[in-house]
């Protein structure tokens, strides 16, 4: 198994990742950063964007609104002024969508909306699919 | 002696009071189960900032940032006090208050102030002669922004050297039943804190030094800031279900009184009824 080094991603107020990674890469204020295990100490600004947190096939991505990064050889530490997981945050979106779509459908109003909720419906499920096979690589 | 209709109306009054602490003493169990945990998901980010910054005491030793070097002369002192909005948690604030009060009268300097929460607003108005930020209604799931105004004009004025050292006082969270006032010098900060990797080194700065050090430097004030305001918001609400708590059973007790006191006059007036109609009866025979 590759080096890892251990990622810990919080906001003032929860902890949003925490997990062992084979490489990172962050949003720096002078542009992306990759880190890989047994990286020089480094502390770097970060912008808004996107936390790419990659171990093996698994890739997990954290949206971050800026904050710092600390990195030692060992750990890496994000402080997130704000952050938000794609995984969780995506999935849940879709479900809400596809519960709505569903309701659509029962309620059966007219031929035009059940064609479009249909429509939706379609949309959603296969939204949650992808989600769900991005998730499980 | 009350009337029986005049003591039942009583017991009912009493009875309702107990039915709305009951209620509240729920509330705040539900309350404060939530705001403990919002502590402990709090917890992650401060640690993490604290091990950032002690590592950076530790590399940089020479760079000394306002933040953390401790001025000769303290003309004057800033004290940030977090407080409830409202009452009926028992002595939470009170102590608290306690707490400031003694700050401001042992101080041998002019003492100024900013508040989080209603209460202290109103308290440290009347101790000190500047109150210079105040914020209130602070929501139960608080957010960092909900204090960044405050601690922004604290850190501004001891930028401008209006205030040499800065205080914050909250009530830390031991458990259910005991929560104590905690009074931790926040500016200047960071003293002898140990690091996790002696030996001489430095880190590598994106973009430079200075304004990673700054935005850091300032995040851990307000870190420490917000974890104190979550730590308040489980002890006001732990404080306020066993204040409920007690009012409840406390009128649990007033009702049996009041029960036992009903029952003696209803008795009284039963014996009065019988010894009127037995004299009635004697006198008619």
């Amino acid at each position: 198994m590759a080096a890892t080094v251990s990622v810990l991603v919080a906001t003032p107020e929860r902890e949003v990742y925490r997990g062992e990674a084979e490489m990172l890469i962050a949003p720096g204020i002078a542009g992306e950063l990759g880190i890989l295990p047994k990286h020089a100490p480094l502390l770097s600004a970060l912008t808004a964007g996107e936390l790419r947190i990659t171990r093996g096939e698994e890739v997990d991505e954290v949206f971050v609104s800026g904050g710092f990064m600390e990195v030692q050889p060992d750990m890496i530490t994000i402080l997130a002024d704000s952050a938000e997981r794609a995984t969780d945050f995506d999935e849940a979106q879709a479900q809400e969508a596809e519960r709505h779509a569903r309701e659509l459908l029962e309620k059966r109003e007219g031929d035009i909306d059940l064609a479009m909720a249909e429509a939706e419906l379609a949309i959603m499920a296969s939204r949650l699919e992808w989600i769900k096979k991005k998730k499980k690589h | 002696m009350a009337t029986a209709k005049e003591i039942r109306g009583q017991i009912k009054a009493v009875q309702n009071t107990a039915k709305i602490t009951k209620a509240m003493e729920l509330v705040a169990a539900s309350k404060m189960r939530k705001a403990q945990d919002n502590v402990t998901a709090g917890r992650s980010y401060a640690e993490g900032i604290q091990r950032v910054i002690a590592n950076l005491m530790q590399a940089h030793p020479e760079y000394s940032h306002p933040f953390i070097t401790r001025r000769e002369q303290v003309k004057k002192i800033g004290i940030i006090v977090i407080a409830t909005d409202k009452g009926l948690c028992g002595g939470l604030n009170a102590n608290a208050f306690k707490k400031a009060l003694g700050l401001v009268q042992d101080a041998k300097v002019e003492v100024e102030a900013y508040t989080i929460g209603r209460r202290a607003g109103t308290f440290m108005r009347k101790i000190v002669n500047g109150l210079e930020a105040a914020t209130e209604e602070v929501p139960d799931a608080a957010e960092m922004s909900d204090i960044l105004g405050v601690v922004g004009v604290a850190i501004e004025h001891f930028m401008a050297d209006k205030v040499d050292e800065v205080y914050l006082l909250y009530s830390e969270f031991v458990n259910t039943m005991t929560q104590s006032p905690n009074l931790v010098q926040l500016l200047p900060c960071a003293q002898g804190m140990e690091a996790q990797h002696p030996g001489y080194w430095d880190y590598l700065y994106e973009p430079e030094s200075k304004p990673v050090l700054d935005g850091l430097l300032r995040r851990y004030v307000e870190s420490i800031v917000f974890q104190g305001l979550l730590e308040n918001k489980a002890c006001e609400h732990s404080a306020r279900m066993v204040a409920m708590k007690s009012a409840t059973d406390n009128a649990k007790g007033i009702v049996q009184d009041l029960k036992i006191t009903y029952n003696k006059a209803r008795q009284a007036g039963i014996t009065q009824e019988i010894a009127e109609i037995c004299s009635g009866a004697a006198a008619s025979a």
